[in-house]
């Protein structure tokens, strides 16, 4: 499974943040760890701030918190705030027709057991597994 | 708190009705079936005022769909009051206790995948997909 650099770094910020609520860290202290540009960052952790998950953070040197539910948020509720709604894609060519449409089917398989993995899985749970 | 020991007939009604009114479908004969068969295990949490907090099911079964020997997970159902107190937890560990004593290296179960609560739990207690892949076909 693929996933567009802005959920991955989404999932990185949220739990890196997450991993120790208490501590801030700025857009510029992230975006080193992961490897990206602070405006990148920012841009993402401007995303997470919106769903109420961080809080705090002007500018690229300002600290940002976890502010979220470890144990509710799951690593769906980040990736549903960066990617497309399932099923809200424009249809592609040829998706209407019998080929296409059975195609699809298969592909939509596989996206529902991804969405299913990806809900029930804690951003507790994540942080758990990593020790 | 919550004591965890065997099920016994007197936990039948109980148990029939918490799971009646979870899943919508009563099922006495399958949850005295489960007493019947000595291979199962079959557990209950019991609250300090001695009502059901929960219970669980499973068996170790070999070679089931080729597989080795594996401790498989029927049935968990909590209390919905009685939930986020690690009442299923227990229940999860007693029950995984008692497969490895039995020899087993290996716990399974089978999941909806829209019952994102039963996942989460299972992922929660360290569960992940396993090699296997559930077919359906509808022959209707």
């Amino acid at each position: 499974m693929k996933l567009q650099t802005g959920t991955r770094l989404g999932l990185y910020a949220a739990l890196e943040l997450a991993r120790e609520p208490e501590r801030t860290l700025s857009a510029s202290d992230l975006a080193d760890r992961f490897g990206v540009s602070a405006h990148h960052m920012a841009k993402v952790l401007r995303n997470l701030a919106n769903a109420g998950l961080v809080r705090g953070g002007r500018g690229a040197s300002g600290g940002y918190r976890f502010t979220g539910n470890r144990k509710r948020t799951t690593l769906m509720d980040i990736v549903a705030l960066f990617e497309p709604a399932p099923g809200s894609r424009p249809k592609e060519p040829g998706e209407q027709t019998d080929i296409g449409s059975a195609l699809q089917r298969v592909l939509t398989e596989i996206d529902e057991i991804a969405e299913a993995t990806l809900r029930s899985v804690s951003l507790e749970t994540m942080l758990k597994a990593k020790r | 708190m919550v004591a965890i020991r065997l099920a016994q007939t007197s936990d039948l009604p109980a148990v029939s009705a918490l799971d009646a009114r979870l899943t919508g479908t009563a099922k006495p004969d399958y949850w005295q079936s489960m007493l019947n068969v000595p291979e199962r295990h079959f557990l209950v949490a019991e609250s300090e005022k001695g009502e059901l907090a929960g219970f669980i099911a499973g068996e170790v079964r070999a070679w089931e769909f080729g597989q080795p020997a594996a401790g498989w997970v029927f049935a968990i159902q909590i209390d919905p009051k009685l939930r986020l107190k690690g009442v299923g937890t227990r229940l999860f560990e007693a029950l995984v206790a008692r497969f490895k004593d039995k020899g087993v290296t290996r716990v399974r179960t089978l999941v909806d995948r829209r019952d994102h609560l039963i996942l989460s739990f299972f992922r929660a207690q360290g569960m992940v997909a396993g090699p296997s892949l559930q077919l359906d076909m509808d022959v209707a």
